[in-house]
Order: structure tokens, then sequence, then C-alpha cells
């Protein structure tokens, strides 16, 4: 909404706020002022002026040779390259010297030869946008009507020395989408006195109803309907008063009949239309909803193919105006209109939405239907335009409105008392100092005892309850007044669950082994949703999505990972390791909400130790990540849980892959990316991981608590065994924990061979043993008796020998 | 025999501190001092002498024996000191070379300023609620005072799954899911962050995923005093102690009344291009909890009154450290990255 302070300063006083002051204020009061434009503040030097003569350029065709009186004893020389100058013309004129918009300096100039003193200046060349220029003069140069005098001051005479201030406005104050709404609101911020415009048309004899018949088909969708007739109008531009404020608030001026509904649009926020009666032909309007697919031209020419969703104004036989959004070229005003129809109509909100969503045709109208116009500004608004018309257009209204349906809602009574609003604030506001607040906003109070009982007028539709109440006193009280305190009453303590703690443990283990966290993002392509996802389902997918590469939620983390990891790559950052914590989204069906597990994902390629000068590289692999997955696990104190099983998922490198189990169940994967999948992206060597972070952290031990230190020495005893390749060392680890009971403590890998020096398809797994009693010193025998079972058990079970 | 021993004492001495290294002077030892050597020899040959000659010149053997012991020990401490000292001379390193690389990881900047605000909220008292990032319509818009058809509704532009569910576009379902998990009773004192989603074009300030951190405080005596003392500790705490906020007016339909909330620039009010000339940065939304809100999660309204207020990770990231595109937290390049691996 652009608000033009002269236009504004009609209804209020505010000559003694600089338009940055007002802005401020209303800024802090509620409404948002994004910017004040001052349009004269850049330009100078720009005076009205008179063309006397003009004649062609004798070295150029396109160009006119003109003397220009600008208010001096002489007439200045000026070349113009307008098609549209002439003599005759009051034009506006940037005199040697001057300054246009974008700080452009106009100079003494010759042009094919010829001298030039000056500029003869369209409309956007004094940074009026084209698209909101007059037609006619929206090509070339502007002319003045015949009532300025040469060498007076274009700018002024433009309203070009206004300041228009932009105001957003939240979806609440649909009341400030008018000049007399902001004047409300500016009144009451300042304390001052609304001045509205005065009614009284002068009416002739003829009755309104004799030449017009309304009736609505549709009173849900539009409960009233007032029109008034003006016969004998002389279309014509509006006076330049009219025409500048428009552009000033962003209007196009059209003719005065257009202008003056755009007007009283703007003054009061109650969107009007102008029919040019005669061409209705059947002197019948019928305000109905519309027939499916039934057609309908638009004033902009475009044939509109309606539904019954959507309200038509119509002669009684064909639609003349689409219901609050934009009027038919059957009976839109010409230049040859003599009698003019005005309709001014409260449209339900939802109607006119629809409509205008359907055709997505925004307008300035359908704009305020659609939040909601104020009721009883229908009538006045009417009566507005008619009488403009009459002053503006030589129109003659006739006698009376044509009304049909009734709709004036008793204005609101919300009550609240002081005790609620000063709990509620925080305040020790005085009843006075309450009343004074609302009767600044022009609402009527009545109080008793500690209650005050609000009237609220219809043009703040925003206001319903007792809260409303509280900001509007909030508001306008400041609330820079409102003290700073601290809430009182019980005092929880705060804290993170096991949960989010456990989190915050695994975030720092991983960086302080190297990794950096990743944030990726959760919509993704259909081709990568459900990549490397250990637990696919149909991937869920959004109804509207922005582009392919956002339409579907993620199964996994890893695809974008893998993606940053290709990226630095790129940038020659060979060595990463990045890992990231986020839910993935698991299909469970239409219209159920996806299952959103937290995962814990990562990828590493490069070298994970690097010592340049000492010539010391260790590039990862397999065993980094998976050493990276039990210190995780480690640290959440679930290492006896934990397991692998080879695997070869979709996306992997089949042998180098394993399935990570957490009680025997899958709860992720890691290994190496495929290499056929990583030369796609560009990628060297990369180990991945994800994990079901939520089982891991469910899980989280509650049970710590000291076990004594050993305080009987402990013997240790290696064995090499020699086995087949296919054996995996975790089953004879496994039958070794066993065998060896509850003396044997700990058991460990600390040599695998598969070499020249061993039989074909056999390997040497060497395992270092410890045991010991926590109740007494061990003996040698005790050892050998229970380390003799393990080996017998590992030929049994294994058919491992004792390396010769 | 006096003579004799003199003459050793004398040529032992000189032999230890001629001796070269410890071999040598280990030599020394054997050959004066040793079973065999001519010390030894001379005691033997002290039969011959008379009953009183005898303790005079055992005494004089032991003055020799440790004059030549002194002479070798003195000898000992500076060969070995030589010794030691040629192998730290040969051990020296060059301390200006690089250490061997432990590798340092951190969090992404969003994660910093979660936690940041975090604890620090948790240091007021809250726990921290989480919920799901594709909701139901019911919790994300109807049940915060938003029902279908709301003109407010386009101010968040929405992704929607089906027309029930959607990508959550801010934190606040989380706020009903746990004031109805409270069935009625107070007090609730809560902060939500979490990953949300919006309908926009990704580029320098938009993104359509972006993270929120929202808090909530439902009890029998909340005011709007107490959202502008909270608040005022957040930016205090978050931005430094000479920070100020204001509250300026506004909408939204979960809260009423409802409030922007400015914290003054760094600039201290001179106006920057951070804060675009006006000395204060927009940072919050917050308000008292609409009534709607509070009836419809199960809460008596006329007895219980809240707070809620919402800010952005991104936005606070990016004037904390400067960050001038949105997009740099989702790319995750490490020359990104690895600037927020170090302590503040
Ligand atoms: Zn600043």
């Amino acid at each position: 909404m652009f608000v033009s302070y002269k236009w504004l300063s009609q209804y209020v006083d505010i000559a003694d706020q600089t338009p940055e002051e007002l802005a401020e204020k209303i800024t802090r009061a509620g409404i948002e002022v994004e910017g004040v434009e001052m349009p004269a503040a850049e330009m100078k030097g720009i005076v009205v002026g008179y063309v006397k003569t003009r004649e062609q350029h004798p070295n150029a065709d396109k160009l006119s040779k003109c003397l220009v009186d600008v208010g001096e004893e002489e007439p200045v020389q000026i070349i113009c390259g307008a098609k549209n100058v002439d003599a005759g013309q009051y034009v506006a004129v940037a005199r040697t010297g001057a300054v246009l918009p974008g700080n452009f300096k106009i100079k003494r100039a010759k042009l094919r030869g010829e001298e030039s003193n000056g500029m003869i200046c369209s409309l956007s060349e004094l940074g009026i946008e084209s698209r909101l220029n007059p037609k006619e003069y929206a090509e070339g140069i502007f002319n003045f009507p015949n009532d300025v005098t040469p060498g007076e001051d274009a700018l002024a005479a433009l309203n070009r020395d206004d300041a228009i201030l932009e105001l957003s406005l939240t979806p609440n104050r649909s009341d400030a989408l008018s000049m007399i709404g902001v004047a409300y609101e500016v009144a009451a911020i300042l304390g001052r006195d609304v001045k509205l415009p005065e009614l009284n048309p002068v009416e002739a004899d003829e009755q309104a109803s004799d030449a017009i018949q309304i009736r609505i088909d549709a009173p849900e969708d539009n409960p009233v309907y007032v029109a008034r007739v003006v016969k004998g109008v002389k279309i014509g531009p509006s006076p330049l008063w009219m025409q500048t404020l428009l552009m000033n608030a962003g209007v196009r001026p059209h003719n005065n009949v257009v202008d003056i509904t755009n007007y009283v649009l703007m003054e009061y926020g109650q969107p009007l239309h102008a029919f040019d009666l005669d061409r209705l032909q059947t002197g019948e309007i019928v305000v109905r909803r519309a027939e499916e697919g039934e057609k309908f031209v638009t004033l902009d020419n475009a044939e509109r193919t309606l539904s019954a969703e959507q309200l038509v104004i119509t002669n009684g036989q064909e639609p003349i105006a689409l219901a609050g959004v934009m009027g038919g070229a059957n009976s839109e005003v010409t230049e040859q209109t003599v009698n003019v129809l005005i309709e001014s109509a409260y449209f339900n909100s939802q109607i006119v939405r629809a409509a205008s969503k359907a055709h997505g045709l925004r307008s300035e109208a359908s704009a305020r239907f659609e939040k909601g116009v104020d009721p009883a500004r229908v009538q006045a608004s009417c009566d507005r335009a008619a009488e403009l018309m009459t002053e503006l257009a030589g129109g003659t209204v006739l006698s009376g409105s044509v009304i049909a349906g009734e709709y004036a809602p008793e204005p609101k009574k919300v009550s609240i008392t002081l005790d609620r609003l000063n709990t509620r604030l925080g305040t020790e506001l005085q009843m006075g100092g309450v009343e004074d607040i609302f009767s600044r906003l022009k609402f009527t109070t009545e109080t008793n005892g500690d209650e005050i009982t609000v009237t609220v007028p219809t043009r703040r539709g925003d206001i319903t309850i007792p809260e409303d109440l509280t900001e509007e006193v909030a508001r306008l009280y400041g609330y820079d007044h409102i003290p700073l305190t601290l809430p009182e009453g019980e005092s929880l303590p705060g804290g993170l669950s096991p949960y989010q703690l456990g989190r915050r443990v695994v975030r720092r283990y991983l960086e302080g082994a190297g990794f950096n966290q990743a944030v990726t993002y959760s919509l993704t392509s259909e081709k990568r949703a459900a990549q490397f996802s250990f637990e696919k389902r149909k991937p869920v997918a959004l109804a509207m999505p922005m582009s392919e590469e956002r339409a579907y939620l993620r199964e996994s983390l890893l695809p974008h990972l893998v993606e940053a990891a290709a990226y630095n790559s790129a940038r020659q950052m060979g060595s990463v390791a990045l890992y990231e914590t986020g839910s993935v989204y698991l299909n469970e069906g239409e219209n159920v909400q996806p299952k959103e597990e937290e995962r814990l994902a990562g990828i590493i390629t490069g070298m994970w130790q690097e010592h340049l000068w000492q010539g010391e590289k260790k590039a990862a692999d397999f065993f980094t990540v998976k050493g990276v997955i039990e210190g995780v696990v480690a640290r959440l104190g679930l290492m006896d849980r934990l397991s692998f099983q080879k695997a070869a998922p979709e996306g992997f490198h089949p042998g180098r892959t394993a399935s990570v189990l957490f009680d025997e169940q899958p709860i992720g994967v890691i290994g190496q990316l495929h290499p056929s999948f990583a030369k796609e992206v560009d990628l060297k060597e990369a180990y991945l991981f994800e994990l079901k972070l939520d089982v891991l952290l469910n899980a989280a031990r509650k049970d710590l608590a000291y076990v004594p230190i050993p305080r009987f020495p402990f013997i240790s005893r290696d064995i090499a065994l020699v086995v087949d390749r296919t054996v995996e060392s975790a089953s004879l680890e496994g039958i070794i924990k066993e065998a060896g009971g509850s003396l044997l403590t700990n058991v460990h890998v600390f040599d695998v061979y598969e070499g020249d020096r061993m039989e074909a398809g056999k390997k040497s797994v060497a395992f270092a043993l410890t045991y010991v009693n926590l109740d007494k010193t061990l003996t040698d025998e005790e050892v050998t008796a229970v380390h003799e079972k393990v080996l017998a058990a590992l030929k049994e079970k294994a058919d491992a020998d004792l390396r010769a | 025999m006096e003579e004799q021993l003199r003459g050793l004492q004398e040529e032992a001495v000189m032999k230890a501190a001629a001796a070269q290294d410890l071999k040598e002077l280990n030599d020394v030892r054997i050959a004066y001092l040793g079973k065999k050597g001519p010390v030894t020899e001379v005691l033997k040959g002290m039969g011959k002498l008379t009953a009183e000659e005898r303790p005079k010149m055992g005494a004089l053997v032991n003055v020799v024996r440790e004059a030549i012991t002194k002479a070798i020990e003195t000898k000992q401490v500076s060969l070995e000191s030589e010794a030691i000292q040629k192998q730290l001379a040969e051990e020296s390193i060059d301390v200006t070379l690089p250490g061997r690389p432990v590798k340092l990881g951190g969090h992404h900047p969003l994660t910093r300023v979660t936690e940041e605000i975090e604890d620090l909220f948790i240091g007021m008292g809250y726990t921290v609620a989480e919920g799901p990032e594709v909701e139901q319509d019911y919790y994300n818009f109807e049940a915060l005072n938003l029902p279908k058809g709301h003109p407010a509704r386009d101010m968040q532009d929405t992704f929607y799954i089906t027309p029930e569910l959607l990508m959550r576009t801010h934190t606040s379902p989380v706020q009903v899911r746990t004031m109805l998990k409270h069935a009625g009773k107070g007090p609730v004192k809560i902060i939500c962050p979490g990953k949300v989603y919006r309908r926009d074009s990704d580029d320098a300030t938009h993104s359509h995923q972006f993270n929120q951190i929202e808090g909530l405080v439902v009890g029998e005596n909340i005011r709007m005093s107490d959202l502008k003392g909270t608040l005022d500790a957040f930016a205090k705490k978050m931005f430094g102690t000479d920070r100020e906020i204001r509250l300026r007016p506004s909408f939204f339909p979960f809260t009423e009344p409802s409030v922007e909330v400015d914290v003054s620039c760094m600039c201290g009010g001179k106006g920057c291009s951070i804060c675009k000339g006006t000395g204060w940065i927009e940072v919050l939304g917050a308000g008292m909890v609409h009534p709607n809100v509070l009836e419809m999660a199960g809460f008596d309204s006329t007895v219980y009154s809240g707070f809620a207020f919402g800010m952005g990770q991104e936005r606070i990231a990016m004037l904390k450290y400067g960050i001038d595109d949105i997009r740099h937290f989702y790319t995750n390049d490490l020359r990104f990255l690895q600037q927020f691996s170090v302590h503040e």
C-alpha cells in the first residue's frame, strides 16, 4: 500500500510531522513502513513551459525545434525527440542545469547543429513508472491541462513534491488498505481527529430505480449491492490533482469516470465498478453464481471459462462482470459513454478469492474483498463517487440509490477488565489511560467498575476478543514502556534429555576423530531418494515440488553426503571426512505421517592420516570407518551388543561392505562406495556408513558402576591358527570366548597372514588371549587346562591348526 | 714403600686424568685398584713391616686408594657428561617443523548456534522438545489458529505431500504436541529447535530448508513483560551485554498481541550496512499465545497465559559470523565448515 503524504493530509493534520517522523511512528505502532520515497528530492530545475512554436529540425527527421516560454522574458530553444510535441502545449521542462532521477544532469547542447537549452520531459523521465503513466503520454512527453503558468514549479504541479510511504501490511490490518483507514491509524498515534469527506450529492428528480432493477440470486456470496446512476457524463481526463495522486498511490489514470472509482477505492477501501448503463441494454442487474463452463470476456479482452464456484454480475442474460475481480468488455465505460451505473457491493471474501485464484487475476479490488471490506462504507463510497462524477465529469445523479439485500452488521462489543489487561501485559495502567487509548482509536467505551466494554467499529474487523484489545492498548501505550520481568512461580530444572545428550556425545566424538559436520537437504530427486537406503520403501513425494531436484523425501543421508564429498574433491580438497545426523523419512502409506528415523551417516575419502615431511600417509579404508563406528558405539557403552556381517547392498563394493548389527538386528551399513558409482561422481576410493542413531541413543546405558581393578596378575598366551581363507576372524573369536569361559578376559587379533609361505587357500590368524582370576593368582596349570580346551574347540569347530 | 705408594698415586691420578673414554678409565681402575693391581700388591708386602709401621702404612694405603678412586670418579663424571652432551647434540631436532597432525573436525555453524541457544535457555530452566518434520495440517496450522482458507496461510508457502500432510513450516507444531501432552496442566517451558521448510526459491537470502528455534512458556500468570525480560536476557547473552531489544507490534495468527523483536546493532546505533542504517536488526518474532491456541491444546485460557517466540539459526549465524549467503550452510564446502572448528 502506497500512501501519499499529501493525500493523507486531507483527512488528518500531519503538518507538524515530517514524512520520516510519521513513518517511524507508524512503524513503531504496528504497521511497518518499508520505505519513504520523496521523488522531488532527486530532481531540480524542472518548470512548466509553454511550447510557442514547433518546427522540423533542419537536419534530423525525428527531431523538433521548439521555442518554449519558461516564464522568462525570452523563450528558449529546445530540441525535442518526442513524436507528440506540438505548439500550444504546456509541458514539463528540465532547464539547463536541471537534475533528473539517477543524477542525470541537463546541459546546454548542440543537436545536429541546433542549440538546445534544456529538455522537455516525459513522466517516466520524472520518475513515474511508465506502467502508471496515462496511456496517451506513456510513449511521449506529458501535456499539462491549461491551468498552469509557464515558469511555475512543474514538480509541485505534478505532486512530485509529495512523500510516498510504502506500508507493508500484515493480513489482519486490511483496515489500512485505504487513505481513510490509514488516517484513523495516524490519528490514533498522534491523538488527533479524522476529517471525513462531506457527502451531499445533488440529485435530480428522476428516480434511479426507474433506470435500473437489481436482484441478488446468491445472497450468501453477495449480501448487499448498492447502485447509483449518473446520467450525462462527459468522458475526459480527470483533473491533474486526481491523476497525480492516483499515480502516487500506484494507480494508472484512465479517464474521469474510471479514475473516480479508483480514487474512491483508494480513499475508502471500498472497490467500485462503473458500468456503461446503456450497454447493459436490459435495465437490470442480476447477481448469481456462474454456470459451469460459462464463457465471459473480461475487460482485458481475455476470454474466461467460469465455474459454479465463481460469482458473476449479469444483465439478466449474460455476465457483465466477474464479481469483485474484473468488469467485462461488454459493459466497460468508453469514450462514448454518457450514462453510468456505479456499483458498490459487499462480496464475500471466499468467493472473490476463489475467482481471483482461478483466473490468476489480482486487482486492487480483489485484494480488498479477499481481506474483507468494511460494510459500513458501501453506501458512503457510492455517494462519494456519484458526487465526484457531478463535480468532475459533469454528470447528473439520479435520485436515490438502488439497493438489493441488506448487510449492516452491528459493531462488536468486546470487554476486558483492567486487572486482566495489566496482568497480561505486566503493566500498571489506570482506567483513564486505557479509556484514552480507545478514544484515540475512535472506539466508544463504557466503563463498569474494573471492566471496560469497547464498541469496535466495523472497519476494524480484526478486533474480536479481549486479547485484541490488549494489543491495541499495548501498541499505542508503547512496548518500550512495558517493564522487563522474568516468569514467576515454581522454577523448573532445565536440561537435555538423555537422548539429546547422547546425540551431542556422538557429535563430539566424531568431531574429535576428525569429521566435520555436514547439513544437507532433506528433499531430493526421485533417483536419489532411495539411493543407498538399507530399508527401501516407495519414497514420499511432494505434491507440488519447486523442482525435480527437490521433489522427494530422502530415505538415506548418504546421497547428499556423497555429493558434498564430490563437491569438495572437485575443489582440490581430496581428503574429506564428513558426517551428518538427521532424519530420513520412510513411507508408511498414503496420508500417514512417514516414519522419521534419526540417522548418523558419514563419508571418508582420501588420506586418513598424513604427515608430509615425515612421509607418513595412511589412506582411509574399510577399517578406518569400522574403527570410527566402533568408537561411537564404545563411547555409548554398547560395544558388547554390536556385530558386523558381510553384505552387498546396492551402491556398495560387494567385497568390502558389512551390515551393522545391534542385538543381532540390522541397524546400518558400512562399506566402500561402489567403484563404478564413485567414478560416475568423480570420487576416488570412498567409504560410507549410515546407522540408526535413534536405536543406539535409545539403548544408551544407564547402569554405569565401578568394577574393582583386578588385584592378581594376568597370564597371556598367543596362538597363531591356520584356517581356510574364508573363515572369518569373528567366528574364531566366538569359539575362543565360548571355550575360554570366565577366566578369559580378553582376546584380540594381532596378526593376519595370507601369502607365499602359506598353503594355497589357507591363512594364518594370530590371537592374543589374556587369562585372569579376579579372586586369586592363576596357576600355570589352571591356564593350560583352559587353553587346551580352547585349542580343542578351535580344531573341532573351525578345523584350525596351530601354526608350526 | 711409602715412596712407592706415593709414586703409584701420582701415576694413577695422571692416567685417570688422561683417559679418553669410560673404557680407558675403567682400565685405569682395574690397573691400580683391581685385585691384582699394585696397591693391593703393596698391601701384601705389609707383613714385613713392624707392628708400629703397619697401622701407619695401612692408613697411607687407604689415603692413596681414596685419592685414586676420587680421581677416577671425577673423571668419570666428566666423561659421562661429555658423552651425554654428545648424544644430546646428535639428537637435536628442528622444532619449527610441523607437528604430526591430529585431525580437527567441528560442528556445523548451524549446530553451533543451535547448541549455544539451547544451553542459554537450559540455563533459564527450559527443556528441549523435538518433533516430526513431516506434519499433519492440523498441528502445523489448524491448532495454531490457522484454519483452512485463512489468508495468513499465504504468509508461509507450504510444501504439501497430501492435503493433510506437509513439511512443517515452523517448529510450532512441537509446541502444540507438547502442550497436549501436558493435558491442560502447566507450567510448560520449552524450546523447540529443528529443520523447517518453505516453498521458496533458493538464493542468497532464501532457502527452502532452514532451521528455527521456538520457545514457549505457559503458566498461570505469564505476562508480556516476562517475554520482554526473557528476550532481553537472551539478546544480552547471545550478542553482548551492551545490546538492547525493541518490540514492534506485528501479526501472527497464533499470538495476540504479536511483536517483532529487534536487537540493537553492534554499530551502537550509528547505523551500518548490517542494520541498513537503522541501528536495529530484526531477529525474532514473538507474542502472547493466542487463547484459541491454548484452548485447542487443552489449556483453560482464563487461567493460563503464555508467551512464545521464534528465531532462525541461519539468520543468527549470518549476523554473528558475517556470512553473506545462506546457501553456504547447505553446500558443505570444507573451506567453509573448517572455519567453525575453533572454540570461541
Ligand atoms: Zn548497524
